[in-house]
């Protein structure tokens, strides 16, 4: 069996398969050192429990779980695919524990265990190091720096691979493919055929080797699609962050405290919306349809302790028209905006933790809560950049995660798991730890279906 | 003060931390960076000391090296912990000593042992070094009573003040005030702790050590050279009592308290000595501290000799051997004590206070919880 990728989709279905008596070779497109695609950045994944089990509290029904999906997806999902994919990450804390992932312990008085959502203890590169572990002690191969370049399939079934390590090409044979390789969020090339040129501005935050490469070559063998072509999840990232790889430390939580300007210095939407946790993810794609994809915040003195710290310092000055010139905008511009702000701000009682009465009048765009006037020096500047995260778009699957060809006959042994697929439940939008949760249910399963299918 | 490249690098590392936070079960290090948003001198310092290698973070970490961001917690706060014995160092002009450690302290205990010859030869003769003695009183006949006890008390407590002056001024200069120190339940927090050796278990399934694999062989050597130092000094102790109250004097017989003491002592501080030494050599090098390193395999190998010639001794005390094993053990136990406030011996003093201000920290923390 030949598993395309080497995240946490990919390791779960190489377990299962050689649990299933498969002969199985990993190929991880990336060097040891970056092993594990997307899933090296994550840090949880949320499944459905109906009881306390050790790693998570109280319980999370499937219908809860699934309600938590409709409201992010705005019901862009497949119902079936989606309950299906609930129910069976029931209990997946187990399962994954049996197979030597460890788990962040209850910090006192700092993190108290969540009901939804279980933390791997050190994160995900920790999570992958512990399955690649329990994977060499089973005897599944992985090989890294290995590339997939070709699939050979005939009318839907696979027949070899063409790989590639260190210049080297090889054609692989094997009774059956799994391709959990990811999305193509970070292939620039394909991004710009539907972002154009302001593709070149979007930093992708998570591994470079997710070019998607398997992706399109299942699509050119005639693999139907699931999910939109142009959606990707992105949030807003300090602009000073690496174009891959920056991972968690370059979001920036500053927004709902301070307004935000376009490289005109002008405001372009309600920075106090709603609570950050439920606005974050708007703003990548905000931020990408301003001018050069860039953005500013700005926030005072009474903020600046308000949100998480991050990686990079922010710019700092003793007047908002030397921030502006600092952060290369119009000086004079970005005080009018500031100015005419401050003025708008009805007086009210600034609390963060609630939707508080902090509002402006009168000002297009408005800013709904904890709006105050940016009037306290020193000011503070951040650049903002979208961050892509994951693309939407994958092959289309069933509940045996075979992929779909033509009208929606399945390959009998193609397998797609993981990024790859998550289009078929989440068309839009996030729900924190569900990637995993898509990752860990559809690797499992593709990796028993498909060593079932070897037989 | 530390040296400022270890100091910026250190800020540099913990900043990417706290902006990431993944490693928050690992140890105390980072619940005590989640407390802070931005780090002094003062901050880094106890923090590097809060900190035991466990290098958990490191295979943890998705900004290790080769990533740009080159996130190497471990090795950043080994350096500035190594700054801090030299900086902590009592008198000031020994700090010397920790910039070429194995040479220095390799130095001291051989013209210790060559003193205790030239001596031991120059006023007992060679007659007497040189052939057996049994029966009570035997080890005094080859090194007076006084001879042996007296250079040994005075070495021992200036070692007690060297190492007590060096906990005062960093505690002073990381935690500040000095009313603190009276904290009982603080200061009970951090015995636990260390004696349980609670954070070599990282998130509980003990270090990455020697590679990235979870291990606590690590832990259990570690317990067994402390616990082993331990039961030496309680056999020291008993044989103080034994000599000075109750007037038996030694050699003592083979089933008496001090003799079972000190040899299952020394027999688990060479075995715990070696097995580190063991670790250390197979261990991963990147992330590792080289300066550290040399100080950590300088005092093993301080505490294995030591162990080694009392245990040789046991065995040939009936032997003409006794005298010259007698003269080599009290140069190394010499050797020892004179340079355990320069050595890694110094790791258990800042630790230890460093664990203090985490209890305090921990606890003013608790009560926030609960107020709020």
């Amino acid at each position: 069996m030949l598993i395309a990728g080497g995240g946490n989709a990919a390791m779960c279905a190489a377990i299962m398969a050689r649990h299933g008596g498969a002969s199985v070779l990993v190929l991880e497109a990336a060097p040891k050192a970056f092993r594990g695609g997307n899933s090296r950045h994550t840090r949880n994944l949320r499944y459905m429990h109906e009881g306390e089990d050790g790693f998570l509290t109280g319980t999370y029904p499937e219908d809860e779980f699934y309600e938590d999906l409709l409201r992010v997806t705005g019901g862009d999902t497949n119902e079936e695919l989606a309950r299906f994919c609930i129910r069976q990450s029931q209990d997946a804390g187990e399962w994954m524990s049996a197979h030597g992932i460890k788990w962040q312990p209850s910090l006192r008085g700092t993190l108290q265990l969540s009901r939804t959502n279980a933390f791997f203890l050190g994160g995900g590169k920790a999570l992958m190091n512990a399955y690649y572990e329990t994977a060499g002690k089973m005897g599944i191969r992985a090989e890294y720096d290995t590339e997939v370049r070709d699939l050979n399939i005939e009318d839907g079934v696979f027949r070899s691979a063409v790989v590639e390590h260190e210049g080297q090409t090889r054609e692989v044979a094997a009774k059956a493919f799994i391709g959990a390789s990811g999305g193509f969020e970070a292939n620039v090339p394909w991004l710009k055929e539907y972002w154009g040129d302001a593709a070149d501005n979007f930093i992708i935050r998570g591994t470079p080797y997710n070019k998607g490469r398997v992706l399109r070559q299942l699509f050119d063998a005639g693999a139907k699609p699931a999910g939109r072509a142009k959606g990707f999840h992105a949030i807003a990232l300090d602009g000073r962050a690496p174009k891959f790889d920056g991972g968690i430390v370059t979001r920036l939580d500053c927004v709902p405290f301070g307004v935000v300007l376009n490289k005109n210095a002008e405001r372009f939407y309600d920075e106090g919306e709603d609570f950050w946790p439920k606005r974050y993810a708007i703003w990548g794609t905000l931020i990408a349809g301003q001018p050069e994809q860039e953005a500013y915040c700005f926030v005072d003195a009474k903020s600046i302790d308000l949100f998480l710290p991050s990686v990079f310092p922010p710019f700092q000055a003793d007047s908002v028209r030397q921030l502006a010139a600092a952060l290369d905008l119009n000086p004079a511009k970005a005080e009018e905006t500031v100015n005419a702000f401050n003025a708008s701000v009805k007086p009210g009682t600034f609390d963060a933790t609630i939707l508080d009465d902090c509002s402006t009048e009168g000002m297009d765009p408005p800013k709904s809560h904890w709006a105050r006037p940016i009037d306290t020096p020193p000011f503070y500047g951040y650049p903002l950049r979208p961050g892509i995260t994951f693309t939407y778009m994958g092959v289309a699957v069933n509940k045996q995660c075979q992929v779909l060809f033509g009208d929606d006959t399945p390959s009998p042994n193609i397998f797609a798991a993981g990024e790859m697929m998550s289009g078929n439940i989440l068309g839009k939008g996030y729900l924190a730890g569900f990637g995993m949760t898509i990752g860990t249910v559809f690797g499992r399963i593709a990796g028993r279906e498909a060593a079932r299918a070897i037989g | 003060m530390p040296s400022d490249e270890h100091l910026k690098e250190a800020d540099r590392v913990m900043t990417i931390c706290n902006a990431c936070r993944y490693c928050a079960g690992f140890c105390a290090v980072f619940p005590a960076m989640e407390r802070r948003r931005t780090f002094d001198t003062k901050d880094l310092v106890y923090m590097s000391n809060l900190c035991f290698e466990c290098r958990a973070c490191y295979y943890a970490c998705q900004y290790a090296p080769p990533h740009e961001f080159a996130v190497n917690v471990p090795q950043a706060l080994s350096r500035l912990r190594a700054d801090t014995y030299e900086d902590y160092a009592w008198p000031r002009v020994l700090k010397g000593f920790y910039k070429n450690n194995a040479f220095l302290v390799g130095l001291v205990t051989t013209v210790c042992i060559v003193l205790a010859f030239v001596l031991t030869l120059t006023f007992q003769g060679s007659d007497t070094l040189f052939s057996a003695h049994q029966g009570e009183g035997a080890f005094f006949a080859v090194v007076p009573y006084g001879a042996m006890v007296f250079p040994a008390m005075v070495m021992f407590f200036y070692a007690i003040f060297a190492l007590l002056a060096g906990f005062v001024s960093f505690w002073r200069r990381t935690r500040g005030s000095i009313s603190d120190l009276i904290d009982v339940p603080a200061f009970a927090r951090a015995v636990k702790e260390a004696f349980g050796l609670q954070y070599m278990k990282g998130g509980g399934d003990g270090c990455n050590y020697p590679d990235e694999k979870f291990s606590k062989s690590r832990m259990w050597h570690h317990h067994l050279v402390f616990y082993g130092f331990g039961l030496d000094f309680c056999a020291t102790s008993i044989a103080a009592f034994y000599h000075n109250i109750l007037h038996w004097h030694s050699p003592y017989p083979y089933l008496s308290l001090p003799v079972v003491f000190g040899t299952v002592g020394g027999v688990m501080m060479c075995i715990g000595t070696v097995g580190l030494l063991y670790l250390k050599a197979k261990s991963d090098m990147d992330p590792a501290e080289e300066k550290m390193l040399t100080l950590d395999k300088t005092f093993l190998w301080m505490l294995f000799w030591t162990s080694f010639t009392g245990l040789l001794l046991l065995v040939f005390r009936e032997t003409a051997m006794m005298g010259t094993l007698l003269v080599i053990h009290l140069g190394v136990v010499a050797g020892l004590f004179l340079t355990i406030p320069y050595s890694k011996f110094a790791h258990a003093v800042y630790r230890y206070a460093a664990l203090v201000q985490n209890a305090i920290e921990v606890r003013e923390d608790e009560s926030k919880v609960v107020l709020g």
